[in-house]
């Protein structure tokens, strides 16, 4: 039988952009084929080129992006010999393409059901009743409930997540034969990330359309796609079958990757991470050899780094190739080794922060004559224990109030209610402006965003040059002293402390963060999302330096994150939030194992597992976040559990079930019986 | 225990450090003007007047209130008056070039100074908010509301037209407008993380709005700054052409324009040669604000 053509084939692919500087290589020549209805995964970290492959394929390169040799062949005819007509034809048609952001995908002034209906109308010229009819189909195809009362609505009047299902099914109505999505769920919470990709395996299946699916995240990779390709400096560094793939890695990159991920169940107490060392390759700079050599703990110069390395076949894997000399010759891979882990401190220490009963809302809109609107409730009676020299992770989606906490903490903003003591001494109700120095040295903050954390106005030791400053009171000379010495504290070169923000990349921007954190040797440090918008292997390194600081420095770490691998790995005590209520907290062995609270559940089976093996049942939890302005008076959660008793969830507060070793749970399933259910679920799962 | 007891190698640093110096990195929309064509035409026209302003004594042929007698009766450009006279005798080309003196002192100081007191009560309005922002805000709304020419004219009529007192009036009618985009900017740059690090640090509140914010505000500040300038070009030949700019024998371009606009049908270079002194000067000021907008959006 005779191989039917590739719906998308990409041969010898040099993708450039011609800047006034000369020409700046994206790929150097990549090829890959995708055939017909098959899901193939586009795995790099940023930089790597991955997005501007995806928008070579529709030609949307902008003014400086070109093709400069090679060949992309949509259903066999060459993108390059068509005109802006046939393109127009195919562009939304036949190749969908799916964004990060919804929102901007979304056009702000139109319904729903104008927007659906445009696709079909426009492209296929079909009459409005079919259109309609089409939309309506599609919208129960993307799990909406009531399709109706959604398409009346307008983009702003649905969550992230529904957006983001709206944009899905906008793409696959007009039945394309491509699907492209780029990143789609890396904005998303993991629950809704969760939903968001079965939607995308069921429905590519079930319309048999190819796929081609961006993401630096191998987990959202191993859930959805039949291939994966990863790519790295715009080369196709190994390519095969998602079993072959992540069960034998053959490139010492995809390797990296794989090591530099905590998984769920690791903590910093069995091994470190292993991040990547050294930069990733720049276009400007490539290498004659293998453009990952420099950073390969594999690499021999005379072999690797003098002549193009080819794409090898994997022996004994057909469709399983890798770029490079010693694909035969790796040792079979392992998931686990890694340096020795920190030793575990099981004394315990003293109780450094308590927050009790801690609220906070908000007033909603501001007008000229007063404040007007009904209090949204960020936080609702929070209580939490922080003991010395130790590591407590919040976790939950977005909108539980998690940074909310955080900034009460740091004093950006002031409780409403309940009281936050740290060492004995309220500050719940001090904002930082109000507090001496003494105590402002005490608490720091690393911020989530690398590129808003530095003033782009001042060079990067700046900043770390004034807290030592105002928090030591230390003198000009010996600020910039102590700036060297932060920078080396973590892994910097102390010469980054003259240039600008601009230029240093995300991670080191980080590192700087941190080093300004701890330049007023504080007890607290705070770390509100340190690594959500990093790469993974930038992650894994910041990650290990916070847990090797927080080791020598013995300050305790509030650590505010949605991963909650990350959270397994570096916390010593979580509290799961919903809502603005902790609904579990406990040490972190307790919280991720059984009896878990429901939400805590639900969150730990939509994480997505680098690993195809286990292409886990999710729990998926339907409707949306209540909103905070109405809190249920029951349990938080009420609305969307699925395991929900009856009315008493509604109606009446869940207690505080205390378990062993501080661990508790806010349900009204008994602990025992919350422990049997967890467990039939996991023997269900195995079937 | 502290920092200072950890030892550490780092990674070599793995790029050569481009250093760009200070003011220019301070300056950083204006570095690259020679990038764009519309700047470098915007920037030669203001630049020929500067220098025109500059060079006013010697390269002007004559006093600027000197009349010929032959010049008022043949007033049309000659090889004695290259732009010819005006009707009293006075050659246009050196009251021209000591004009361009005039608007070129008086906008830039008041566009300054209005700048100055705009970025004070921007930063403070959209730092503070609150009390403070209503204030400002609705001050700055009341003075913008008002018809700025009857304002002009009340104020420059009862304290006498002189050059201060131009400065002033234009200072406080611009101060309102450059305050509300420096409040725009600041309640955005205020949310920035770098500012909670800065208060986190305590650093107090002139500190972080003059360090931390109003750097970050001055690629916009210095784009609005140029188009002040050209409308403030504008505004002061108005004031000349109403007979209430800088006081006469002086040259002033709307003053030349209003002395002689009634001989239009009959000698038109009398008020034309000065209208386009002042169109092109505003033009310069526009080119460049375009030019260096575009910069800024592409950065």
């Amino acid at each position: 039988m005779p191989e039917p053509a590739p719906v998308l084939e990409l041969d010898r692919v040099r993708l450039s952009f011609m800047t006034r500087k000369g020409e700046l290589n994206v790929t150097p020549g990549l090829s890959l084929a995708l055939a017909r209805g098959e899901a193939l995964g586009l795995v790099g970290e940023s930089g790597s080129g991955k997005s501007t492959v995806a928008f070579s394929i529709v030609r949307y390169l902008g003014p400086l992006g070109r093709v400069v040799s090679g060949r992309i062949l949509f259903e066999g005819r060459d993108t390059a010999a068509m005109s802006e007509a046939e393109l127009r034809a195919i562009r939304g048609r036949r190749i969908a393409m799916v964004y990060q952001d919804p929102m901007s995908s979304l056009n702000p002034v139109m319904t729903i059901e104008r927007q659906l209906m445009e696709v079909p109308r426009l492209h296929e010229g079909v009459g409005e009743e079919e259109a309609r009819a089409r939309a309506t189909a599609m919208l129960a195809e993307v799990n909406f409930a009531d399709p109706a009362a959604i398409m009346a609505r307008y983009p702003h009047q649905l969550s992230g997540g529904q957006q983001q299902r709206i944009v899905i099914a906008m793409a696959l109505i007009g039945r394309p034969t491509l699907l492209i999505m780029d990143e789609p769920t890396t904005g998303l919470d993991v629950t809704v990330e969760a939903a968001v990709l079965d939607l995308v395996s069921a429905l590519r299946k079930r319309h048999d359309t190819a796929l081609l699916f961006i993401s630096h995240n191998l987990g959202t990779v191993a859930q959805v796609c039949d291939r994966i390709a990863v790519l790295y400096g715009g080369e196709l560094v190994e390519e095969g079958s998602i079993r072959e793939v992540f069960a034998n890695p053959r490139h010492p990159y995809t390797r990296g990757l794989l090591d530099c991920l905590p998984r769920l169940g690791r903590s910093k107490h069995e091994s470190k991470l292993r991040p990547i060392p050294g930069q990733a390759l720049s276009p400007l700079a490539r290498p004659p050899g293998c453009g990952f050599a420099p950073r390969c703990p594999h690499a021999e110069p005379e072999r690797c780094m003098a002549a193009p390395i080819p794409s090898l076949a994997v022996p004994g894997e057909p469709g399983h190739r890798a770029r490079c000399v010693k694909v035969g010759e790796l040792a079979s891979w392992r998931p686990e080794p890694g340096a020795p882990g920190e030793d575990r401190d099981e004394a315990k220490s003293p109780v450094l922060l308590k927050a009790e009963k801690l609220a906070k809302s908000y007033r909603q809109s501001i007008s000229t004559f007063g404040r007007s609107g009904r209090p949204v409730k960020a936080l609702n009676a929070v209580d939490l224990v922080l003991r010395r020299g130790e590591t407590l992770a919040i976790v939950g989606e977005s909108g539980c109030g998690k940074s909310t906490f955080a900034r009460i903490l740091s004093g950006l903003e002031v409780a409403s209610a309940g009281r936050v003591e740290l060492d004995g001494e309220e500050i719940g109700a001090r904002r930082v402006e109000a507090r001496p120095n003494s105590l402002k040295r005490k608490l720091q903050m690393v911020f989530q965003n690398p590129d808003s954390t530095l003033n782009p106005s001042h060079r990067v030791g700046y900043s770390v040059a004034r807290a030592l400053k105002r928090l030591k009171g230390l003198g000009t000379a010996a600020a910039a002293d102590g700036t060297r010495r932060l920078f080396e504290v973590v892994s910097l070169a102390p010469e980054l402390a003259e240039r600008t923000p601009q230029q240093l990349s995300g991670g080191q921007k980080q590192r700087v963060a941190i080093a300004r954190a701890l330049a007023g040797d504080p007890d607290i440090v705070i770390a509100d999302e340190p690594v959500s918008s990093l790469d993974v292997s930038v992650q894994a390194a910041i990650i290990n330096l916070l847990s090797e600081l927080q080791a020598e420095c013995r300050e305790s770490l509030i650590f505010i994150s949605h991963d909650l691998a990350v959270v397994r790995y570096l916390a010593d005590h979580v509290a799961v939030m919903y809502l603005g209520k902790v609904v579990e907290f406990g040490p972190t062995d307790a919280v991720f194992a059984p009896p878990h609270h429901p939400y805590t559940e639900a969150l730990l089976s939509a994480v997505p597992v680098p690993d195809p093996e286990q292409r886990s049942q999710r729990i998926i939890l339907e409707g949306t976040l209540p909103s905070a302005i109405d809190l249920p008076a029951g349990c938080p959660f009420a609305s969307r559990c699925p395991r929900k008793v009856g009315e008493i969830c509604d109606t009446t507060p869940p207690p505080e079930q205390q378990l062993e070793g501080g661990h508790r749970i806010a349900c009204h399933i008994p602990a025992k019986e919350l422990e049997r259910l967890n467990a039939a679920s996991a023997a269900e799962k195995e079937r | 225990m502290g920092f200072e007891s950890i030892a550490r190698t780092h990674e070599a640093s793995p790029r050569p450090a481009r250093r760009p110096g200070r003011l220019a990195a301070r300056l950083s929309p204006l570095a690259g003007l020679a990038g764009s064509r519309t700047t470098l035409v915007g920037l030669a026209i203001v630049l020929f007047w500067v220098a025109a302003a500059v060079f006013a004594p010697l390269l002007s042929p004559y006093p600027p209130n000197a009349t010929a007698m032959l010049g008022a009766t043949h007033p049309t450009p000659s090889a004695a008056h290259l732009l010819g006279t005006d009707h009293l005798g006075r050659d246009i080309l050196s009251r021209v070039l000591w004009g361009a003196r005039r608007v070129l002192t008086v906008a830039p100081i008041a566009v300054l100074s209005a700048a100055v007191v705009g970025c004070f009560l921007g930063l403070v309005a959209g730092y503070y908010r609150g009390i403070a922002d209503l204030l400002i805000s609705r001050v700055a709304d009341i003075l913008l509301s008002f018809p700025v020419i009857i304002l002009y004219m009340i104020v420059l009529t009862l304290f006498g037209s002189s050059a201060l007192n131009i400065i002033l009036v234009i200072a406080i009618t611009k101060a309102p407008i450059i305050a509300r985009i420096v409040r725009g900017l600041t309640l955005e740059l205020r949310e920035r993380e770098y500012v909670a690090a800065a208060k986190m640090r305590g650093e107090g509140a002139l500190f972080i709005m003059l360090v931390e914010i109003l750097p970050n505000a001055r690629g916009p500040l210095i784009v609005d700054m140029c188009l002040r300038m050209g409308y403030t070009t504008i505004t002061i030949g108005v004031l000349g052409f109403l007979g209430i700019g800088l006081p006469p024998p002086d040259p002033d371009w709307g003053g030349m324009v209003k002395d002689t606009y009634g001989m239009m049908s009959v000698w038109p270079h009398m008020s034309l040669i000065p209208c386009a002194a002042i169109s092109s000067l505003v033009i310069g000021f526009n080119l460049l604000a375009i030019g260096l907008r575009e910069r800024a959006f592409r950065a």
